[in-house]
């Protein structure tokens, strides 16, 4: 390679948008994925002026995607006014793959491959995808491969009626059985969080999504669709005693040490995000703003299936390493933004960051990371309020802080996201 | 949204019909396309003020048939009329009534615009008598015109003359198809200021516009006018109506600003965007606006103050913030109201609103002439929008068809072809000015 192509060179947020996330079942029940992706594209397009453009690839993914949907975000593409010729490609990495996608895209912007491109993601609960049992998909796989009458006959006679029972998707870990919430659990007990802490981070998150519509936060963050204009998760009105009547979802053999509830865990929820990134010169020369630089991105994984870390906590070996590649401290930061699978996720990431035991015998490092300033935690809500339609958090997520960096005009933020399957993306943005 | 009615009397056996029932046949009016013949016929023109000549060459030189002499029978596209230097009523008989005699050969769409002076105090009585007469006279004629033809005219302030920029560009709209539901109005010119597009079907080319409540209705139909017509186009609306922004904005290959203009920072957000995004802000369209009718006698404070909020009080407050930038050459075309001139029943708060806006413009119109711009508004009629579709539909047909001239309601498109003539560099010399759109009727929203 030559020098040229291996020049580093900085990938800058230029905006963002998402449509209001919705509970599932509601209020987006009949849109499909396709449908709110293309929404956010939309938005954003227009938000930016983009149509006609043929941008450097449109990079995101769904977590819950029907199998006709394999070129989900391609299709998307077409469905928008940007120019056709602009490449799509789909990613998947659970929760993560907001991040994933966003992250490598920033990637290729740094190379040099491509000026400009927009990563995102959808998800949707309401729409989810139905399989067959397996029982009838080898009778069907058979029927579709036999040549002659009878081996057509055979087939068909392998089918049981209970082979008619669908296969929906769950939240359920495959190799332990265990319900990502029930998972959490173990990891909130192991860290001794307590019921009040984790109510009172949920009471935070829906207080600071509310006071950021109230200040007109997300004017030009999100675009309505199909008449919903706020995110339906909020509840700006909780309180403590409301949250402290709800009884536990999970870890309910716990019994009374069972903590989480529907009010501190986040909701099944569906929507859309998307973020467009350039380099300096693709900004400059279509007089886009620069909202803050996407520094770097670090992925993890957790061995949670022999049970020697919990599922969630793989952001927390991400950011020691993201740290030491940057030379940071975890408290060289003026945002953080922990991903609020449950509040459980977040108090426990943080426990361990300062638990010296851990950073020691996990992270392999000398001294703790330390606390945090709490002030500075998901200071606009995070997904216990907003909701969280798996990819589509990540796109949430990082053009939001972009916009809170933007607007305090210095400084850097920390992003951690934990996914299924024990994995975790953190990343780094600086301001500008 | 389509008037129906409209559709039915003009096509196959459902004409023949309200033809022979002596019911009222709306025309099909006649309306713009890039490209399209000026007129849809010879142009005739009449009277002997000493700029028949140089005006009679400007047309040609917009490929017009011209002809002074009302003979023969080929249909007529159009009658000037040049009054502008009569001093006597006596004097109007011999022009109005050649007029007259070549009336039945006017081509369905055809126009009569007349170019006269303003009657004033200081004018001797019977200059003011001939003056003030023509005002009268080409109202009328505007009611006894047939097959969607109109009547306007143009008043030239003393000493601009017929072939001053804003008084051509007023012709050229008024003869175009961009005036289709514009009739007996007058349309006043007030200097010599001004320049003339080099492309005619593109007179906005090169200039940065925002459209504000441009989500739906008039406003979409407005941020799509001055596309066509070349604007680089900011949408504006409230944040809750961000999606139907967004899709106008896609249409137009314009940038969506979603904003609250009631919003005490609305003017200042929309400078920033527009320079930030595009480099200017050349054109502002005051477009947002909402009704809550009501009669006053059940009017609550609600209804009253968020009318006068959105439709009025922002309008000024984002003035007074384009005033501060001291944007050069800012051009600002406000939406007024029929029932701000007229009166309307139910609308005591949005005739305030409105009424507020022909005020306003006249009042700050001096101000944007010191940065070399200027500021105006349209006064639409009936025009067939969603917010129209809400009127019951006895009140609507007879608004529709009964009441103007042109016997039908007039389109958004319409509405958005005067806004579109205002905005332009060519009108520079039109300020303060509120233009009706009612296709000469007093009702509307």
């Amino acid at each position: 390679m030559s020098d040229q192509t291996q020049a580093i060179r900085p990938a800058v947020i230029i905006g963002g948008n998402r449509i209001p996330f919705a509970r599932s079942n509601g209020a987006y029940s009949k849109a499909s994925n396709q449908d709110m992706l293309t929404a956010a594209l939309d938005g954003l397009i227009a938000r930016f002026g983009l149509q006609g453009q043929r941008l450097g690839a449109v990079s995101a993914g769904a977590v819950l995607k029907h199998s006709k949907d394999f070129n989900l975000v391609r299709e998307c593409v077409l469905g928008t006014s940007l120019s056709a010729r602009t490449p799509a490609y789909d990613v998947q990495m659970a929760c993560a793959t907001g991040m994933e996608a966003i992250g490598s895209l920033a990637n290729k912007i740094k190379l040099g491959q491509i000026d400009s491109g927009i990563g995102g993601g959808v998800d949707t609960t309401s729409d989810a995808p139905i399989a067959v049992s397996e029982g009838l998909r080898a009778v069907l796989m058979d029927l579709s491969r036999a040549r002659t009458t009878g081996a057509k006959l055979k087939a068909v006679s392998r089918f049981r009626p209970r082979d008619l029972a669908p296969n929906a998707p769950g939240t359920g870990e495959p190799r332990t059985g265990l319900s990502m919430g029930d998972h959490q659990a173990i990891t909130t007990k192991a860290w001794n969080v307590t019921r009040a802490a984790q109510d009172e981070l949920a009471l935070a998150s829906h207080k600071n999504l509310a006071a950021a519509y109230e200040r007109n936060f997300f004017d030009d963050l999100m675009t309505p669709f199909a008449g919903v204009s706020k995110d339906t998760n909020m509840r700006a009105d909780s309180s403590l005693e409301k949250l402290a009547t709800l009884k536990p979802a999970f870890g309910k053999n716990l019994g009374a040490e069972a903590t989480m509830t529907a009010g501190n865990s986040t909701p099944l929820t569906d929507g859309a995000s998307a973020v467009l990134l350039g380099s300096e010169e693709y900004a400059r020369e279509h007089d886009l703003p620069m909202l803050a630089n996407f520094v770097d991105f670090e992925a993890a994984a957790v061995d949670f299936v022999h049970g020697a870390d919990g599922l969630l906590m793989a952001p927390a070996h991400a950011v020691a390493r993201i740290l030491k590649r940057n030379n940071l401290s975890l408290q060289d930061f003026d945002f953080y933004e922990i991903h609020e699978a449950f509040a459980g996720t977040v108090l426990a990431t943080l426990a361990a960051w300062e638990d010296a035991e851990f950073c020691k015998n996990k992270l392999g490092l000398e001294a703790p990371l330390g606390a945090i300033d709490r002030s500075r935690l998901n200071v606009n809500g995070s997904s216990l309020a907003a909701g969280h339609p798996f990819a589509a958090t990540g796109g949430r997520i990082v053009a939001s802080l972009a916009k809170m960096l933007h607007e305090k005009g210095s400084g850097r933020g920390l992003i951690s996201v934990c996914a299924a399957g024990g994995q975790g993306v953190v990343a780094i943005l600086e301001a500008r | 949204m389509a008037d129906k009615y409209l559709e039915l009397v003009n096509s196959g056996f459902t004409k023949k019909l309200a033809k022979s029932l002596g019911a009222p046949r709306p025309a099909i009016l006649r309306r713009y396309a890039p490209g399209a013949p000026l007129l849809p016929g010879p142009l005739l023109l009449l009277g002997n003020s000493s700029a028949a000549q140089d005006l009679a060459d400007t047309l040609l030189g917009w490929g017009l048939d011209v002809r002074r002499h009302a003979s023969g029978e080929t249909k007529l596209g159009g009658i000037i009329l040049l009054l502008d230097e009569l001093a006597d009523p006596a004097e109007l008989s011999e022009p109005m009534l050649s007029a007259g005699a070549a009336l039945r050969r006017m081509a369905p769409g055809g126009r009569v615009v007349s170019f006269s002076r303003p009657a004033l105090a200081t004018d001797a009585p019977a200059v003011a008598a001939v003056r003030q007469g023509i005002d009268g006279t080409v109202r009328s004629l505007g009611r006894e015109m047939r097959g969607g033809a109109t009547a306007n005219g143009i008043v030239l302030a003393e000493g601009v003359p017929p072939t001053a920029p804003s008084a051509l560009a007023a012709l050229r709209f008024l003869l175009s198809g961009r005036s289709a539901y514009v009739d007996g109005q007058f349309i006043a010119v007030d200097s010599a200021d001004g320049t003339l597009p080099e492309d005619f079907d593109r007179p906005l080319a090169g200039k940065i516009a925002v459209v504000t409540g441009a989500a739906r209705g008039i406003g979409a139909a407005i941020a799509a006018t001055l596309h066509r017509d070349g604007a680089t186009v900011v949408v504006v609306d409230v944040p809750a109506a961000g999606d139907a922004l967004a899709k106008v904005a896609n249409e137009v290959s314009g940038t969506a600003l979603q904003l609250d203009v009631t919003r005490a920072d609305a003017g200042e957000k929309i400078i920033e965007h527009a320079r930030s995004r595009h480099g200017a802000l050349d054109i502002v369209i005051h477009n947002a606006g909402i009704t809550r009718d009501k009669l006053l006698a059940n009017m609550d404070a609600a209804r009253w103050d968020s009318v006068i909020a959105v439709n009025i009080s922002s309008q000024l407050a984002m003035n007074e913030a384009f005033l501060a930038a001291k944007l050069p050459g800012l051009r600002i075309v406000s939406l007024a109201s029929t029932s701000g001139i007229a009166g309307n029943r139910g609308q005591t708060n949005y005739a305030a609103s409105k009424g507020g806006v022909i005020g306003m413009v006249r009042a700050s119109a001096h101000a944007f002439a010191a940065t070399g711009g200027g500021i105006n508004a349209v006064a639409p009629g009936f025009i067939e929008t969603d917010m129209t579709a809400k009127i019951p539909l006895a009140t609507r047909a007879v608004a529709r068809m009964l009441m103007p001239s042109l016997m039908q309601g007039g389109l958004p498109l319409d509405v958005a072809e005067a806004i579109g003539f205002l905005a332009s560099d060519a009108a520079a010399g039109i300020n303060g000015r509120t233009l009706r759109v009612c296709g000469q009727s007093l009702v509307g929203a």
